[in-house]
């Protein structure tokens, strides 16, 4: 310990804005917000992947790239289908706040 | 075997990336969130590509600045999101949630300091083309590839008849 190798920089980085994605997905009150707490999470994972990738053994196998390109693709596909959710409930609701949706019942 | 130390470059973008994603939680103004969260992806990309992963560099900036961000603003705007609610922008167990994403944050970067890689500290740099990318993503990631797009479809046609108005239907 008391030299951090690149590798962990980039994994405590990575670590940072995974804690800052989660404490505002379950701090915020709005659900756009959850969902862009959500998106920095994923961000984050993508992070060590392509840091794992670049100082693993094999980099030329580009398994960790791939990872990390399929998961900005599902990423997308999520924020889509998240954020249509947020408009219909808003459109039900007149409203995003999390602490007032608190009834199943449309 | 030499250990590189972080660059500057590492710190600056990483210092710029952490203040974009702390803002992107922390301002009032939703559509001031949205702004501060581009910030933080830019910051992502360049970091990607500081790691020579060009590709996922620039798949993050069309994918995430393009199109993420651009999607976040829509919805705030069609959700009147961006007034400030009476009540705070926090919710009641805010107290809680910071709690648990500080462990979080302990956990795993005592686990990150205190592992002793068996990997090495420097790897020559890998040189790879987009060519490469695309002979693997035709060839040994082909299935995967395949499935991504059927799940792309078939979210986004979701999305699109999730949010749709239906008229009458709504109270």
């Amino acid at each position: 310990m008391g030299h951090v190798t690149a590798l962990q920089g980039y994994l405590l980085l990575a670590a940072l804005l995974f804690a800052i994605g989660l404490a505002g997905a379950l701090t915020r009150r709005n659900a756009i917000l959850v969902l862009i707490g959500i998106e920095l999470m994923l961000n984050a994972a993508n992070l060590n992947l392509i840091a794992f990738w670049r100082y693993g053994p094999h980099p030329e196998a580009l398994t960790g790239m791939m990872f990390a390109i399929f998961s900005i693709a599902v990423a997308a596909a999520e924020a889509a289908v998240g954020l249509g959710l947020v408009i219909h409930i808003y459109r039900f609701t007149q409203t995003t706040d999390l602490d007032q949706m608190n009834r199943m019942k449309g | 075997m030499r250990v590189p130390a972080m660059t500057i470059v590492f710190y600056v973008i990483a210092a710029i990336t952490v203040a974009g994603a702390l803002a992107a939680m922390l301002l009032k103004n939703t559509v001031h969130c949205a702004l501060a969260l581009t910030v933080a992806f830019a910051g992502l990309a360049i970091q990607f590509l500081e790691l020579d992963a060009q590709f996922a560099g620039f798949a993050q900036i069309l994918v995430y600045i393009g199109a993420v961000a651009i999607l976040v603003v829509f919805a705030i705007l069609l959700t009147r999101g961006s007034e400030t609610p009476k009540e705070g922008v926090f919710s009641k167990t805010w107290l809680a949630g910071l709690a648990i994403a500080a462990m979080v944050f302990a956990v795993l970067s005592w686990a990150v300091l205190n592992s002793t890689s068996s990997l090495p500290g420097d790897s020559p740099k890998p040189t790879v083309s987009v060519l490469e990318i695309g002979n693997a993503l035709m060839g040994r990631y082909v299935l995967p590839l395949e499935i991504v797009a059927v799940l792309l479809t078939s979210a986004l046609i979701g999305a699109v008849i999730v949010a749709k108005h239906e008229k009458g239907s709504a109270k």
